[in-house]
């Protein structure tokens, strides 16, 4: 190997081994016991290796003074995040066709109003969200979560089939209305089957939003009411009784399991929502 | 006679049929605007409703709950005369030119270390890029335990037999805002990467290889060739990654707490904590307010010029 190629190697080796270090350490910690982790070393593997850490914070670590695990808050996540992700991109496919398709004087405008609407900083809209969702009785709950995401989650899917069905050839839906097709049948039988691409790519980074939201679950639920990213750090910063690290990082691998699972499976597409989510189609 | 009248008949037919269609078309273009309306409605009120009911708030002397007693600006002088409110400045502009000109630099770098046609991009490229699966409170969590001045990376190296090392970075108050930063650089660096492998990789060969000729080689090349034609995704990476530091909360919240003491809060923590902790309402609308002003400082010309560039080249074709 010549010193050109070592001077590639050598510091991309060094990056990885960066960015592969936490959580190779988050790994062996949640499977180590807490008398290994007080002795032990953080960088060695575990030497017994245990899955009762895994087995706790699943479904006996303590959140708050409810003690049983993570779970429940798993679930409560995944049902906010199934219902919002199917919404906010069935009314992005939507919202992309008849920008592209059926424009009007002002449909610029219109997708900027939209689009803007997921770069605000959230915390200038909290305080009324708040007094809404407390008068609509949707407070500390998970509908009410859906909603939130929903109205903000909008302009990344509209952003996202927007630019999808702007590459769509216009002759295709001209030659369908001369055919004496509507908007409705155009869209169901021309537009949206070969939007699979985009759907997946949408789905995914809505999904990685939403499951990784912690400000809107921390504004507007609590108890046992919150989405798991708010249980992950209140299990970490209870301050009562021992530090179990163990527990700690467990928790936190299960928290992050379903994100890691759908970046592994579908990277390509992942990687597609991230740039798109740039702005350049 | 039969002809013409047959042909009169046809114009008329399709004169009828012609009317009818336009009918059905206008009848249409009213549905395709119908189809906007719930997000076009939802953004009006959830988004811009919002702003100006804060907006509006930020002029009163709310505390726990709204109130509608105006005082001008006061919460706004109020909110600047707060010594926290200037740490939380202060701090985003450590944490905001660090995070982002390292993420920068580094993902380049990758980016192009990347590119030299290397074995096993399809392992290096998703070691980068992981961590942006992740949330910034695993991402938190997960460094604030390697960080960890008893139990940590600190006694790692002890054991390695290098018992000087000290790295207390997160429990001393000067230092913290720093370990925000490396643990943002870790979860961030994979996005500028992946934006900047994609706009090599659409550099024109053409240009490169004429600069090759004229001599051009290794860094050179890059310099002075390649990464001045990066210039539209340097601006959007650092777009991007600017808002989302102005909108930072997360990470701080699992990393430090803000702490120890107020020494890492940023804008972020600083509105929820006099919202809902400190019931100083009209003082968080204000800074909330702020944060606004920043990010739409940001966002708005990006938006408008890309959507712009995009009509443009659309009247080209």
């Amino acid at each position: 190997m010549t010193l050109r190629r070592l001077a590639v190697y050598v510091p991309l080796i060094v990056a990885a081994l960066f960015f592969l270090l936490p959580v190779f350490v988050m790994l062996f910690t949640s499977f180590k016991t807490l008398d290994e982790i007080r002795v032990g070393d953080l960088l060695a593997l575990p030497a017994s290796p245990t899955i009762e850490p895994w087995l706790s914070a699943w479904q006996s670590a303590c959140v708050g003074l409810n003690c049983n695990g993570v779970r429940g808050f798993f679930l409560n996540t995944a049902l906010m995040v199934v219902p919002a992700v199917i919404i906010i991109t069935a009314l992005g496919a939507v919202n992309g066709y008849i920008l592209t398709q059926w424009p009007f004087p002002g449909h610029k405008l219109v997708f900027g109003l939209l689009l803007f609407g997921c770069f605000v900083p959230f915390q200038s809209v909290i305080i009324p969200m708040a007094r809404v969702l407390g008068l609509t009785g949707l407070q500390n709950s998970i509908p009410g979560l859906v909603l939130v995401h929903v109205v903000y989650g909008i302009g990344f899917s509209t952003l996202f089939f927007r630019n999808y069905y702007d590459q769509f050839p216009r002759e295709l839906v001209k030659a369908a209305q001369i055919d004496g097709a509507n908007l409705f049948q155009i869209f169901w039988r021309i537009v949206l089957p070969v939007s699979g691409p985009i759907a997946v790519v949408c789905t995914i980074f809505l999904f990685t939003n939403i499951w990784n939201d912690f400000l809107f679950g921390a504004s507007f639920t609590s108890g046992s009411n919150t989405p798991i990213m708010v249980a992950l750090n209140n299990i970490v910063n209870t301050s009562t009784g021992v530090r179990e690290y163990n527990v700690h990082m467990a928790t936190a691998m299960i928290t992050a399991l379903p994100t890691l699972v759908v970046y592994i499976v579908s990277g390509k597409y992942f990687v597609r929502g991230l740039m798109a989510g740039s702005v350049k189609g | 006679m039969t002809i013409q009248l047959s042909s009169v008949n046809i114009r008329r037919v399709g004169a009828a049929s012609g009317r009818a269609g336009s009918l059905v078309r206008r009848h249409e273009r009213l549905i395709a605007r119908l189809l906007l309306m719930p997000s076009l409605i939802s953004s009006t009120i959830f988004v811009y409703g919002f702003i100006a009911f804060t907006l509006v708030l930020s002029f009163t002397d709310s505390k726990l709950l709204p109130t509608f007693n105006f005082v001008g600006w006061d919460s706004y002088a109020k909110l600047w005369g707060l010594n926290n409110w200037h740490v939380a400045l202060q701090n985003l502009l450590v944490f905001g030119s660090l995070y982002v000109g390292i993420c920068v630099a580094l993902g380049l770098l990758i980016a192009i270390l990347i590119d030299q046609n290397i074995k096993g991009e399809n392992i290096f490229r998703p070691i980068f890029l992981y961590p942006m699966a992740l949330s910034f409170i695993v991402t938190g969590t997960a460094w604030r335990w390697f960080l960890n001045p008893g139990l940590g990376l600190e006694r790692s190296m002890h054991n390695l037999g290098w018992t000087d090392f000290k790295f207390d970075w997160i429990v001393d108050s000067h230092m913290a805002i720093y370990t925000v930063v490396i643990a943002g650089v870790w979860q961030s660096t994979g996005f500028c990467m992946a934006m900047f492998l994609a706009g090599l990789r659409s550099v024109d060969r053409e240009i490169v290889k004429a600069a090759a000729v004229d001599g051009a080689r290794g860094i050179t090349l890059y310099r002075r060739i390649i990464v001045p034609m990066l210039r539209s995704t340097f601006l959007s990476v650092f777009v991007i990654q600017t808002h989302l530091t102005i909108k930072s909360y997360d990470l701080v919240v699992s990393l430090t707490g803000g702490g120890p003491g107020n020494s890492t809060d940023l804008p972020a923590t600083f509105m929820y904590d006099y919202t809902f902790t400190r019931n100083q309402m009209g003082v968080g609308s204000a800074s909330s307010i702020v944060m606004l002003l920043a990010v739409a400082a940001v966002i708005v010309p990006y938006l408008w010029a890309e959507l712009r560039d995009r009509r443009e080249k659309g009247d080209a074709k």
